[in-house]
């Protein structure tokens, strides 16, 4: 780092730097919901409709997550039971 | 076979119709027999920036009708040879697109034409989703400004995922970013996102960088595509991108602040 770079780097970030980082944000969060299946929020819908057959449960005390690495996809299904 | 172009962008206003026109102009200029159609309905205007709008009689939703033949509603340019303007319905809504229909008109241009470009209207909906539908590439258009990036991600992910290449799991969409209304001065003051930055969000190839500028006004006042206008930045930096499109390699022009000239330092010109 240059003499001068020290006292730019304490600087706070141009206008273009901060449009840049917001971007990177919010594309990352779009492109991450955009390879879901389309069949998601469907198949969501009725795994709880199965478990409300056994224990009730809120609607929103489940979560259904879908993640890929290069080698597999990963379903996550998390459901808080009640006490 | 024609090569099926569309000039897209998800945001609206940022320069589809003055690039449709330029890159089509510059293909024909190229010996390429080229058709730029508007798939703008209702909003047409590539007619005026063509400089043909006294002449449209039919337009596209006619020929989907059947109202009239294509060669009664192409229009040929008078300026430049082998270019052919298919102009939008002033008066319909967006719905008189139907896929068949405009498949079947692409299929009968494709048997002469060389080149096919669709200026596709603002938006991620029906209308826009119908001009990408069918293309071989697309011209990304982006202004270095965060909605319009945003919206272009948007794009590339219908075009890898809704356009009829992607559906049928043939080759992908050729993808190109077109960088347009660039200000060099503005983003090295740090108060607009430079070109490595877009190229970094988008990571697609780069086409070709437009220059902000006044030419582009001038042009579309006449009815002269800006392509044209060989003394001006903008006019160049189009003429680039049409080469790039055509396979040369090409260093990217206008993208730091022009250096003033001993004279006009000196009588402090801008
Ligand atoms: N490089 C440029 N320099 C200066 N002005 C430009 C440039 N490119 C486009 N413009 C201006 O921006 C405006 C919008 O351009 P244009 O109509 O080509 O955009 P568009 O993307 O087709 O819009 P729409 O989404 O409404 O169809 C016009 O006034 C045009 O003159
Ligand atoms: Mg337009």
């Amino acid at each position: 780092m240059s003499f001068f770079d020290y006292f730019r780097s304490n600087k706070k970030p141009t206008s273009a730097e901060l449009a840049k980082e917001r971007l990177q944000i919010i594309v990352a969060h779009e492109r991450g919901k955009r390879t879901n299946p389309d069949y998601l929020p469907k198949m969501q819908q009725e795994i709880i409709d199965v478990i409300k057959k056994y224990v009730s449960i809120d609607q929103d005390k489940v979560s259904v997550q879908l993640d890929s690495n290069e080698d597999c996809s990963v379903l996550e299904v998390n459901v808080t039971l009640p006490d | 076979m024609a090569k099926i172009i569309v000039v897209t962008s998800g945001k609206g206003g940022v320069g589809k119709t003055t690039t449709s026109a330029a890159i089509g102009t510059g293909l024909a200029l190229n010996g390429f027999k080229t058709v730029v159609i508007d798939f703008d309905v209702g909003l047409r205007n590539l007619d005026l920036i063509m400089g043909c709008e006294r002449r449209v009689v039919y337009d596209f939703v006619n020929v989907i009708k059947e109202e009239a033949t294509l060669n009664q509603a192409l229009i040929k340019d008078k300026r430049t040879d082998n270019l052919f303007i298919l102009p939008a319905s002033q008066t319909r809504d967006k719905d008189a697109l139907t896929q068949e229909g405009v498949e079947k008109v692409l299929d009968e241009l494709s048997e002469t034409f060389d080149y096919i470009i669709c200026d596709s209207p603002a938006g991620i909906e029906k209308g826009a989703q119908m001009a990408l539908y069918f293309a071989d590439v697309a011209i990304v258009t982006t202004n270095p400004e965060v909605s319009s990036v945003r919206d272009s991600d948007r794009i590339l992910g219908i075009l890898q995922s809704k356009s009829r290449r992607a559906e049928n799991g043939d080759s992908p969409v050729e993808e190109h970013l077109l960088l347009t209304r660039y200000n060099p001065t503005r983003v090295e003051d740090g108060e607009m996102l430079s070109v490595a930055d877009v190229e970094d969000i988008l990571a697609i190839p780069l086409l070709g960088v437009i220059p902000e500028s006044e030419a582009v006004l001038k042009a579309s006042n006449a009815g002269v595509p800006v392509i044209l206008d060989t003394e001006a930045d903008a006019g160049q930096a189009y003429d680039d991108a049409v080469q790039r499109l055509l396979g040369k390699e090409l260093e990217h022009r206008f993208l730091q602040v022009p250096k003033k000239g001993f004279f006009q330092r000196i009588l402090g010109g801008r």
